[in-house]
């Protein structure tokens, strides 16, 4: 049985998910290292601690942001 | 080089240069030159990873958060509710609660805006930061800041990038004076006299990127602006003597020879 698919923003940018996907497993898909990072769903920052206990929602705003070179 | 030490928001460095990370040929170009400046506090932008490519390295691989201070910036922020969020999610990433705070005000100039900096600082302030908020080098607007509580002031010595050096002296000895918190040079330095010269005038530290990431040679450039720092500093802390219009001899004027 196929999950039912759902679409968040991801970065400004739509993305499909499967239905009931953790934060967790979100950034597990995109390979992203948690202590490199950090991420808010609709405008709140969601701490480390709780990436696995966040399921995403349809039309869910996500940014997840890192450190670049800057001044 | 005597106990002088760079006290800030309750720490003390060594160095009193502040480097920026960005406009580097690459992330070993970059922790080079970090490495070069001897800066003990690196500034860092805040941005959205790069979801379809997975295998980036990430600036903090080069450069130890263990072994600096990383400082992430508002950079690019016009308003204080982006500036706040930035701030929110930089201190979730891991690195504390310093924030180098810029909101700007215009796109040409960078200048940053007075009004949203401080209503930014106000609530950044509430929830723990520590603020060190650029600004423009107005002795009221920095007064503001510090007597709201932030950490220190930053006020610009040129537009950002711009290389022009200390454009109003007189207006940095005025903030200098009244000052209570250090006071941070941010943005203008072109060369290595111009940090001098901030630190001759008294200010605590100098914060740059474009005068060493845009030199022909950073490296060498990363160089110089340590020893410039330093012997502003020195300079600064001997007192040097009055300038005065007429010659004062340096050799004895009685012994001569008839």
């Amino acid at each position: 049985m196929t999950a039912r698919k759902i679409t968040i923003e991801l970065n400004g940018e739509p993305f499909a998910i499967d239905a009931g996907v953790r934060l967790s497993d979100l950034i597990e898909r995109l390979q992203l290292r948690p202590s490199r990072i950090a991420v808010e769903v609709n405008r709140s920052v969601v701490p480390k601690a709780q990436y696995s206990s966040v399921s995403l929602k349809q039309s869910d705003k996500v940014e997840i942001v890192n450190f670049v070179g800057g001044g | 080089m005597y106990d002088d030490y760079f006290e800030l928001a309750g720490r003390s460095f060594r160095s009193r240069l502040i480097v920026g990370t960005g406009k580097y040929r690459d992330f070993a170009q970059t922790r080079a030159a970090v490495q070069e400046s001897g800066a003990e506090i690196v500034t860092v932008a805040v941005r959205r990873v790069n979801i379809t490519d997975h295998n980036k390295e990430n600036l903090l691989d080069y450069i130890d958060g263990e072994k600096y201070t990383i400082l992430p910036n508002t950079a690019g922020c016009y308003t204080a509710e982006e500036a706040i969020r930035t701030c929110r999610l930089a201190r979730d990433a891991g690195v504390g609660d310093l924030v180098k705070l810029e909101v700007i005000g215009d796109p040409k100039t960078l200048f940053p805006d007075v009004a949203a900096t401080i209503e930014a600082a106000r609530t950044l302030i509430k929830e723990g930061f520590k603020v060190l908020p650029y600004i423009t080098d107005d002795p009221v607007a920095c007064l503001r800041l510090e007597e709201m509580g932030c950490a220190a002031v930053m006020p610009l010595a040129a537009p950002i990038g711009s290389g022009l050096g200390i454009r109003n002296p007189y207006n940095l000895r005025i903030i200098v004076e009244q000052a209570k918190v250090p006071v941070i040079v941010d943005a203008g330095v072109g060369t290595a006299s111009d940090a001098a010269e901030a630190l001759e005038l008294g200010c605590d530290a100098v914060l740059m990127n474009t005068a060493i990431a845009g030199a022909e040679d950073p490296l060498v450039m990363a160089r110089a602006m340590k020893l410039a720092v330093e012997a502003g500093r020195l300079a600064y802390l001997a007192g040097r003597i009055e300038p005065k219009l007429y010659a004062t001899a340096s050799s004895p004027l009685g012994g001569m020879i008839r």
